[in-house]
């Protein structure tokens, strides 16, 4: 489903100096319906790893393929397609500021060409599931940093993507949330959504069982089927 | 797609209320920029106005010889209003000159004075010849010097006139000139005004933009509900301009009559009505429209 392929990314230095090498000839695959987790330091690639997964930026090496499709390669155009079948949570949550909780959450269904009737079910819903129905009607500046990361992530799920990016997504969450958002994760994931998890939370990753890719310095070092948190 | 128009369509009026007062100020930069396209669409037939005024005061005389019968000056008339290039000619008389005179200078006791002793009345008959333009009084003239009735003729003082007419002219034209690249200095100037207007406005939601383009939102999803605001503030100020200029001709036309009487700003207003608001309309809308457009552009490439 996913094939990373020998994927480096440099950022240029402004001051003249050598590039930072934020991912160095990474390899993996993930195969349909799994559930991965990214695991390293602050810095060691995680979060560029997911950009590039979501052709925000683009690779100086390698490349990515969705299915048989080279995201690097595809016209602009067409990248909303691509990325309508990817859900994203941001580390910065990127909701949109000047919107409600519930617009934040219908927008991509908008978006889609959803019907009215099919958003006014499922939003709701969505935002239920995630604790928020009660600020539905709240914008982002008014909601706490756990709300709003729940917020982002109802946002990621409502329109049942293929895939779920979930950059840190418990970053903000108090125990009682991390675990809830943990098992919604996890329940998408055996409905069929493949979620590729990048955290540096220990306790989590060693709860889920589940593969762990570790990333330390921008490569791969670590690449397990059940995996816990080593750095 | 009608779902997605009408999803773009309220979406763009959400955010046009959402920032009332950015949009606000939106609305009041472009009401600006619409009066002064008002401005220069209401000046253009004023100016037109103004030149034919002059232009119509424009003529030139051909005096006759003191012995010539009226007889024989109206049939030189005849002959005259034969000419394709005149427009009209008048006959004075050598006592309506005099009149004319009197008429013109009884409150100067100099030359009322001086009238009186000169006794007979000094003054010849003419015919005032008005051309259809002021270039054709040349060949007028020509015309005039070289006829068969040129022994009749005392004198035609085109070329004593010449000077000044050729010096109203060329300020005339000047003026125009002057209007004109100052017209353009200042639409340049406002459209840029308020381009930048908008493009502060749209840089405000940059990020979001960035954002609808990350979570899947296709360009015109998220191009349109900016392009609708851009309609939404155009239009108002449209409106707007359209209800100050009618306030502003209906109340300054009298002041304007009371110094040029021909000038009614109020009637050109009323027949223009249509084709000015069309005017007001398309700067608003295709300003807001096309600032929008270039602006919310810079964000989307991602």
């Amino acid at each position: 489903m996913l094939s990373i392929n020998n994927i480096t990314k440099l950022y240029p230095s402004r001051t003249g100096n050598a590039p930072t090498i934020a991912l160095d000839n990474v390899s993996f695959k993930i195969n349909g319906k799994e559930f991965v987790s990214i695991v390293g330091k602050s810095g060691a690639g995680k979060t560029t790893l997911l950009k590039l997964i979501l052709a925000e930026e683009k690779p100086s090496k390698g490349q990515i393929f969705f299915d048989d499709l080279n995201i690097h390669e595809i016209k602009r155009s067409q990248l909303p397609k691509l990325r309508q079948r990817i859900g994203t949570v941001f580390q910065d949550y990127k909701l949109f500021p000047s919107k409600t909780t519930y617009e934040n959450v219908a927008y991509i269904m908008e978006a889609m060409g959803a019907s009215e009737q099919e958003i006014k079910r499922d939003v709701p819903q969505i935002l239920e599931i995630v604790g928020l129905l009660n600020r539905a009607d709240n914008f982002p500046n008014e909601l706490s940093g756990g709300e709003k990361q729940r917020a982002a992530i109802a946002r990621a799920l409502i329109h049942r993507p293929d895939i779920i990016l979930a950059d840190e997504p418990f970053g903000n969450l108090d125990p009682y949330h991390t675990f809830d958002i943990i098992k919604l994760l996890i329940k998408i994931y055996e409905l069929g959504t493949t979620v590729i998890l990048a955290t540096h939370d220990k306790e989590v990753i060693n709860s889920l069982g589940k593969r762990v890719i570790t990333l330390d310095s921008g490569k791969v070092i670590r690449d397990e089927e059940r995996g816990r948190f080593i750095l | 797609m009608f779902t997605s128009l009408r999803r773009v369509i309220k979406t763009g009026w959400r955010g046009f209320r959402r920032n009332i007062g950015l949009s606000l100020a939106t609305i009041l930069i472009m009401v600006m920029v619409i009066s002064l396209a008002t401005l220069l669409f209401l000046l253009s037939p004023v100016s037109d106005i103004l030149i034919t005024d002059i232009k119509e005061k424009v003529d030139i005389s051909v005096y006759f010889k003191e012995d010539v019968l009226s007889e024989d000056i109206l049939e030189v008339e005849t002959e005259i209003l034969k000419i394709p290039e005149v427009k009209d000619v008048e006959y004075v008389s050598k006592e309506q000159a005099l009149e004319k005179f009197i008429e013109r200078h009884k409150d100067d006791p100099v030359l009322m004075e001086s009238l009186t002793e000169v006794g007979a009345n000094p003054f010849l008959a003419s015919l005032n010849i008005r051309a259809w333009e002021v270039s054709q009084y040349e060949q007028v003239t020509n015309f005039l010097e070289t006829s068969p009735f040129r022994s009749l003729i005392d004198k035609v003082d085109y070329h004593q006139r010449k000077p000044v007419i050729d010096k109203v002219f060329s300020m005339v034209s000047g003026f125009y000139k002057i209007g004109i690249f100052f017209s353009i200095v200042f639409a340049v100037v406002a459209v840029l005004i308020a381009f930048n207007t908008i493009r502060i406005a749209i840089y405000n939601s940059g990020e979001e933009i960035s954002i609808m383009r990350l979570v899947g939102a296709s360009n015109w999803f998220v191009r349109g509900p900016f392009l609708i605001q851009g309609i939404i503030i155009g239009f108002i100020a449209a409106l707007i301009t359209l209800l100050i200029s009618f306030g502003l001709c209906y109340g300054f036309d009298n002041k304007i009559k009371a110094i040029a009487p021909e000038i009614s700003i109020y009637s050109i207003f009323v027949s223009n009505f249509f084709l000015l608001f069309l005017i007001q309309l398309a700067t608003g809308i295709g300003l807001g429209v096309i600032s929008s457009y270039v602006a919310v552009r810079k964000y989307l490439k991602i």
